[in-house]
């Protein structure tokens, strides 16, 4: 019977596409087991045993309900499910249309409130009562800003507007249902329930569900790089059912047929629908879609329906824009604007009340006085009128309203404009920064975020994903445990190598793109054709090895004609590295269909039928495949991790040979390397046919797909044969433990959150140097509520009894400052999480946590990883990084205020929802201690900087109110009260704000030190708001004072003296600037010095225009040398109070940064001396 | 071909063409932030020399223009109050001023207290006069001053835009305020002539006041604000007006009214007959005149030398103070056992 089955599964490759269900009515007589040959496995996805996984599985065995469910018609687009509107498949990425562009934009810039504070005062001064400024000075600033954003948005959507037309009008291949010809159709007309053909190389217009491919068999390979970032070929199947007659020509779409599937939704992993055609029901997962953004590769063509088009695309759908945060900085800056609207409001207000007191005292002298001409002469009808007086209290009313018109700028609106520039302008240096381009992936820096670029220089929390982040998650085959006996000598790479994995193939040389070290005395075993039973088992392991995954084996050319390479593309690296070992070994896997797989034995080309695989799961943890062997045996190989596997083993089992495996597994383990354990089992016929049966149901059924499979998985996968187990190493990326150490210098803590198991975390964490040996470990991993408070409680009790010892390491943990006590780490499982987050326990495991130096955290979720950093953000001003590489990281990198994906193995969702992306988790290093720095202190010192320029604006306009009858009058012209935030001054502070560097990037990887900085919030705090705004005050008095002191009682007229007033504040605040800088580079140099000139050249300009009334006056007062001498002494005077406590505190209490840059200056060598003797 | 073959077989999974498009930024000093910098440190040598420097060089500009400004000889006298008859209330200083009927001439005596040399400018100073308040200053229309043409552009020149329904010409309150005391000195019977012409900028004569622009309908409304103007006389030549119309800075102020060009010996007594008719008792405010030299440096005011010897001086001290702090509290500059975490006594 057996052999009959195998024949029949031979004899024709025609015959495979009949699906088993068809098949058991039409040849009842036939054998079960034959059918089941071909019967191809309905799930063929298995994934590396990661986190990630479960979510996706969760997605995608969802139930399928009724109400949620659409309905497509096969090749009828009118007929679709009437319940829901499906859009056409045009998309749109663009914002606006030509038409609402104007309304749209505007109303867009204006959700920033700042844009709507400028609205608001420039509509103030359209009232004629209160016009301070002219029409065109009060909104240009305004006007400029809007247009400015205008045009760029409308660029911007131009292109996206033009990349939108060329996507909607691509080709695509549509079949009319009646006469079942495909003729051409554009993309955007494409609608669901169209039956449409896909060839090589083309991309996917929508997402479809495939019914027939070119491929006898079903298969279609998708590269999904502009998907997930993943470049291996994914394998995606038609259904056998609609493999018989695809639609074309000569077979027309069946008209009643339809799929029932879920509603449109962002789970690019996940699918449920089932189809009904010609009669009968079948059952569509994730592997029988193909999404929109994928590319076809080595399949000829795909006959696929459209399920969802347009919008509703699952790309489309994925779409989001990058996050939006806000930095720390910005939030803390919002106190200090809240300040200053206070300070404003106290200017007018006394402003108003001056106004008021003026006008009551003056009362009587006004009627007549010529300069304010109360009375109305030129009425001759009622005398008693009032020229533009309106009683005492609407004047004041009316001076308080102009006063906040001229006082304006106190609030720094360039300042939210100026700080976009700054961003961009640190962004392009972040990603144009050599240092951070990573040579493997070719891949630069990005920055998704633009504005949270200083909070790079404050982070005191790193969150650290380990697989892909701490190691490259490129994994290599090291060591194998056969029977008990571990093979480790990986020593010989090449030298007799060659022969094991070459595979002759008419006149063509085939072999595996890689190659692993092989241990010589196992490849004697296997090549010895003995039957002893450690070569047999030996051969079995490589077996399973070979058959026991869902590698997909491509044959690429190379240059060599002659020569072929097979690349072995899987979604699982474990997966990867253990097929490309057992090729070395000399077990190629040569060819997967789907319902085979040729393996290269030793040389000898095998076939084996695959008859059922059990994918992975996280509850079993394991894999198996059942396959037909050649010698007509039926084999289940089973591979998972150590404990699941162990748990399902024979009975009567060698316990010795159970140890020494499980001695060399704990040896692996603690070597770092990741265990699989393979086992085996023969089935018999009757069993067999049982499971069959029932796996057949199973993979039908509607409801509880998922969960019947793992039942029946669980079911069979027993009394295995323990073959042995396998050690891949995860490779360490380049860098990781110096990065570590150079983090944990810099006052950073590290918290490494993996889904490995605890020895395995632990391994790693030794490796990378997170842990070392003096560290006393809390091991928390209970099973229970109690038995973790318990645990808590004694950890806390720990640190208490340290904390004893040394003097005061709570002032320690404030500080920084690492004590003498001894260093503790906390490694801490996800099943004790469980039971401690989100419950009363947190706060303990909070305490203990900032304590310790290092945290692990084991076999977490991804909902603990968000769990975990909210658990520092909630409970601490602290700052979090999380840094991450795969789809199990994502929650936890929005959640952290700084979020960091690497461009690596798993795809891109992580760098999707991350802040920022980059290659290697080295790189963190140059980032925050380089980057952030310079990006902190930039950033805070030209918040600080804009406040203090506008108040200083602010302050000599108010002492000169005081002299005009409180009238608002400037003598500064209202040009340059508009151009002096815009033009005057800012473009130093954006070019400082993007250049300034108080150390060089190689002083500060030297001393990480100087990152405690940022943590310290040494640069930005209300203390150094009120000194500057102190200093403000002061300048301003020397600018408007000592030229009021030296013109009085003279004939200086407002527009000379206005003039004087510009230059010199200009003067002075780019003075102060400049005597912060701390580098002085020629661009720095133009643009302070340049600025100065252009405010000369502006005042100039305002000042040729013969119908203002400060017509020549520059010229006139540059003249006079009492000018000069004016400008002179207000820049000493005004500079000296600021310069003076500079020095003072540069000399007395120097900070770190400025102790390290005299090091650089002048103590370059005595530095680095003193520096080994402190190691 | 042969190298390639031996790349391939070595299996390091290095297919990928060698030329493949590379993404790794271009290397360049400004990428890289690298460029050239000067990196400025203030040593206390720095700081001790900049404090010096500043001394040196602000104490002799202090004294100079102290020197230039003991040097000015001005006479100031303020007249409002003694050209009214009587002791009186400020109504009837009012009404006074406001009568047409009365000849308001009145004379001062000024004594010379030193030599003055020519040119001795003549001033009117106005006290408590708000020439910068924002219904004044505003009040005023530039185009109608230039252009012939725009004499019907009276915006912004409320409440002194038209009169009798025909526009003003120059319109706004500041040309209707204009000053309108005059002075005659004489020194004995000898007459002092008083040059006015240049005393207004050149600027405003040829580019702001238009030289075909003449007054019009000027002082015809009901309240009289101040002189009249020759109608005969373009803008550009009635310079009292240019001078007038450059409003002042501060609510204290000084206005050109002329030149003595002739010496004036100490103790001379001047006689100066005014007309007293610009009402500035209306609002307490008072006027002077002014008779004053010059020096390289302006008019008397011995503030600027004050601050520069003030400024010098500080700075000095501070050069001392310094001096002294780096002696009694020296720091090496650039000690590694200052940093934070070398601070700690435990240390690392």
């Amino acid at each position: 019977m057996v052999g009959e089955g195998l024949t029949t599964s031979e004899e024709g490759e025609e015959e495979s596409p009949i699906p088993p269900s068809y098949r058991h009515h039409r040849r009842n007589s036939s054998s079960a087991v034959a059918a089941s040959c071909d019967g191809f496995p309905k799930h063929s996805h298995v994934r590396h045993p990661s986190g990630a996984d479960t979510e996706r599985l969760a997605a995608s065995q969802r139930e399928l309900a009724e109400s949620d469910s659409r309905l497509v018609f096969l090749g009828d687009p009118g007929l679709s499910d009437p319940r829901f509107e499906m859009p056409r498949n045009s998309i749109r990425t663009a914002k606006y249309s030509l038409i609402i562009f104007l309304p749209r934009n505007i109303f867009e810039q204006f959700r920033r409130l700042a844009y709507v504070y400028f609205l608001v005062i420039a509509v103030l001064n359209q009232l004629p009562q209160i016009a301070v400024f002219g029409r065109g000075a009060s909104i240009l600033p305004l006007a400029f800003v809007l247009l400015v954003t205008a045009v760029k948005d409308a660029y911007e959507d131009w292109r996206r507007h033009r990349s939108d037309r060329i996507e909607n009008n691509r080709a695509a291949s549509v079949c009319d249902p009646h006469s079942g010809r495909f003729f051409s159709k554009r993309w955007k007309e494409v609608r669901v329930g169209e039956v449409v053909k896909v060839l090589a190389n083309e991309g996917i217009p929508c997402d479809m569900v495939l019914l027939a491919t070119s491929d006898p068999t079903g298969v279609a390979y998708v590269q999904t790089i502009n998907l997930d970032g993943e470049s291996n070929l994914k394998t995606r199947y038609a259904k056998q059912e609609t493999m018989i007659h695809p639609p074309g020509e000569d077979h027309p779409v069946d008209p009643a047929g339809f799929i029932r599937c879920e509603q449109p939704n962002r789970n690019i992993y996940g699918f449920l629908g089932n189809m009904e055609v010609d009669g009968k029901r079948v059952s569509l997962g994730p592997a029988n879609i193909i999404l929109r953004g994928c590319e076809l590769k080595n399949t000829a063509w795909v006959i696929g329906v459209a399920v969802y088009t347009g919008s509703e695309t699952k790309v489309m759908l994925n779409s989001s824009g990058a996050s939006s945060k806000r930095s720390r900085l910005e939030t803390q800056m919002n106190r200090e604007t809240l300040l200053l609207s206070a300070i404003l409001i106290a200017l007018c207000l006394v402003m108003a009340i001056c106004n008021g007191i003026w006008l009551g005292n003056h009362s009587d002298d006004l009627e007549l006085a010529q300069f304010f001409r109360k009375r109305d002469y030129s009425d001759r009808d009622d005398k008693d009128e009032n020229y533009n007086y309106y009683g005492l209290g609407m004047q004041v009313f009316f001076t308080f309203l102009m006063s906040v018109i001229v006082f304006q700028i106190m609030i720094p609106i360039s300042l939210y404009i100026s700080m976009e520039f700054v961003r961009l302008g640190q962004a392009y240096f972040m990603i144009r920064d050599a240092n951070l381009y990573d040579e493997s992936s070719n891949s630069r820096f990005q920055c998704r975020a633009l504005n949270i670029n200083e909070d790079l220089g404050q982070i005191k929390h790193v969150f650290s994903d380990k697989t892909g982040t701490l190691t490259e998650n490129k994994m290599e085959f090291q060591c194998a445990s056969i029977r008990g006996v571990d093979y480790s000598g990986g020593t010989s790479l090449r030298e007799n190598g060659e022969e094991h994995c070459i595979v002759a193939a008419s006149n063509q040389i085939l072999k595996p793109k890689m190659s692993v070290k092989t241990d010589p005395e196992l490849v004697r075993l296997l090549r010895n054709k003995g039957e002893s039973e450690q070569g047999k088992q030996a051969r079995e392991f490589f077996l399973a090895l070979a058959c026991c995954n869902t590698i997909v084996p491509l044959v690429v050319d190379t240059s060599d004609p002659k020569q072929k390479l097979i690349d072995y593309q899987g979604e699982s690296p474990d997966e990867q590295a253990l097929v490309y070992a057992s090729a070395s070994y000399g077990f190629v896997l040569i060819e997967r269909t789907s319902g085979h797989i040729i393996i290269d034995v030793l040389g000898n080309k095998q076939r084996y039928d695959v008859l059922g695989l059990h994918q992975f799961d996280s509850d079993r943890k394991r894999m198996s495949v059942i396959v037909c062997c050649p010698d007509k045996t039926i084999k289940l190989f089973v591979k998972g991790a150590d404990n699941s596997m162990f748990g399902v083993i024979q009975n009567k089992v060698d316990l010795c040979m159970i140890d020494a495996t499980k001695a060399n597994l704990h040896a692996y383990s603690s070597l770092g390397l990741r265990t699989l354990v393979v086992g085996m089992r023969e089935l018999s016929r009757k069993e067999f046919e049982e499971w069959q049966s029932v796996y057949e149901n199973a993979s039908t059924s509607l409801m509880g797909r998922g969960k019947l499979l793992r039942a029946i998985a669980s079911n069979i996968e027993k009394g295995l044969l323990i073959l042995g187990a396998s050690g891949i190493e995860d490779k360490l990326q380049e860098g990781v433990p110096e990065a570590i150490a150079s983090m944990r210098q810099a006052g950073i803590k590290v918290w490494v959150l993996t889904g490995d198991k605890q020895e395995t975390a632990i391994s790693i964490g030794f490796s990378c140097k997170l842990l070392t040996s003096q560290m006393t470990q809390i091991v928390i991993n209970s099973q229970s509520r109690e038995s973790c408070r318990k645990s808590l409680q004694d950890a806390i009790a720990m640190y208490k009894k340290f904390a004893a010892i040394s003097p005061d390491p709570f002032e320690n943990i404030l500080t920084g400052i690492v004590s003498t006590r001894v260093p503790m780490a906390l490694i801490i499982d996800g099943t004790s999480l469980v039971f401690i987050l989100e419950t009363e326990l947190e706060e303990d495991l909070f305490k203990v946590a900032t304590v310790c130096d290092v945290v692990l955290c084991c076999r977490v979720a991804p909902l603990q990883k968000a769990g975990i950093v909210a658990l520092i953000k909630n409970r601490s001003d602290d700052m979090t990084l999380a840094i991450g590489d795969g789809a199990n990281d994502v929650s936890m990198i929005q959640m952290a205020d700084v979020g960091i994906g690497i461009s690596g193995q798993e795809g891109r969702q992580a760098v999707m929802a991350s802040d920022f992306a980059m290659g290697q988790f080295r790189f963190l290093v140059p980032l925050l201690l380089v980057h952030g720095h310079w990006n902190y202190q930039r950033m805070a010192y030209m918040i600080l900087y804009n406040f203090y320029k506008n108040a200083v604006f602010v302050f000599i306009l108010f002492w000169y109110v005081l002299y005009t009858a409180y009238t608002l009058t400037t003598a500064i012209t209202e040009w340059s009260s508009a151009l002096y935030s815009a033009v005057y001054t800012t473009l130093p502070t954006i070019v400082v704000g993007i250049l300034d560097k108080d150390l060089s990037r190689k002083t500060l990887m030297k001393y990480p030190q100087l990152y405690r900085a940022g943590q310290r919030d040494e640069r930005y705090s209300l203390k150094l708001f009120i000194l500057i705004m102190t200093d403000a005050v002061w300048q301003s008095v020397a600018v408007f004072y000592i030229p009021y002191l030296v013109y009085r009682q003279s004939t200086i007229d407002g527009s000379s003296i206005g003039d004087l007033w510009t230059l010199a504040v200009v003067v002075l605040v780019n003075i102060h600037l400049a005597m912060d800088v701390r580098r002085w580079n020629w661009i720095t140099h133009a643009a302070i010095w340049g600025c100065i000139v252009a405010t000369a050249i502006c005042v100039i300009i305002i000042d040729c225009i013969s119908t203002l009334p400060g017509y020549w006056a520059i010229f006139k007062i540059m003249g006079t040398g009492l000018f000069w001498l004016c400008l002179l002494g207000i820049t000493v005077a005004g500079m000296l109070p600021h310069f003076s406590a500079k020095v003072l505190k540069e000399y007395l209490m120097p900070s770190d940064v400025q102790i390290v840059r005299e090091m650089d200056k002048f103590w370059r060598i005595a530095a680095t001396t003193s520096e080994i003797q402190n190691e | 071909m042969n190298n390639s073959a031996a790349g391939t077989s070595s299996g390091s999974g290095d297919v990928s063409a060698p030329r493949r498009n590379s993404n790794r930024p271009k290397y360049s000093r400004f990428t890289q932030q690298e460029l050239p910098a000067c990196k400025p440190i203030l040593t206390p040598r720095w700081v001790i020399s900049v404090f010096t420097l500043i001394g040196v060089i602000f104490i002799p500009i202090g004294i100079a223009a102290l020197r230039a400004s003991t040097n000015v000889v001005e006479i100031v006298k303020r007249y409002d109050a003694d050209c009214i008859p009587g002791n009186n209330t400020k109504a009837y200083r009012v009404a006074y001023i406001q009568d047409k009927n009365i000849d308001k001439t009145c004379n001062i005596t000024l004594r010379v207290p030193k030599d003055m040399d020519p040119p001795i400018y003549v001033y009117y100073q106005l006290d408590n006069f708000y020439q910068n308040h924002r219904r004044y200053v505003k009040s005023r229309n530039d185009a109608q001053l230039k252009d012939r043409g725009k004499a019907n552009d009276t915006s912004g020149c409320d409440p002194e835009d038209a009169s009798n329904g025909s526009p003003i010409v120059p319109c706004g309150l500041i040309a209707w305020s204009l000053f309108n005391d005059t002075y005659n000195f004489s020194i004995g019977n000898q007459n002092l002539t008083v040059n006015k012409r240049g005393i207004s900028w050149k600027s405003d004569r040829d580019h702001k006041f238009g030289n075909d622009v003449f007054p019009r309908n000027f002082q015809n409304g009901t309240l009289i604000g101040g002189a009249s103007l020759d109608e005969n006389t373009p803008l550009s030549q009635q310079e009292d007006l240019i001078v007038w119309m450059r409003t002042a800075a501060l609510p204290t102020f000084r206005k050109s009214y002329g030149k003595i060009e002739q010496n004036l010996r100490e103790n001379d007594t001047i006689t100066v007959t005014i007309k007293n008719n610009y009402n500035t008792y209306s609002f307490s405010g008072k006027k002077k005149l002014v008779l004053s030299t010059s020096s390289w440096l302006g008019g008397k005011n011995d503030f600027i030398g004050i601050t520069y010897l003030t400024i010098g001086g500080l700075c000095f001290f501070l050069a001392i103070a310094f001096t002294g702090v780096y002696l009694v509290k020296p720091r090496k500059l650039g000690d590694p056992s200052y940093l934070s975490w070398n601070r700690n006594p435990s240390g690392r």
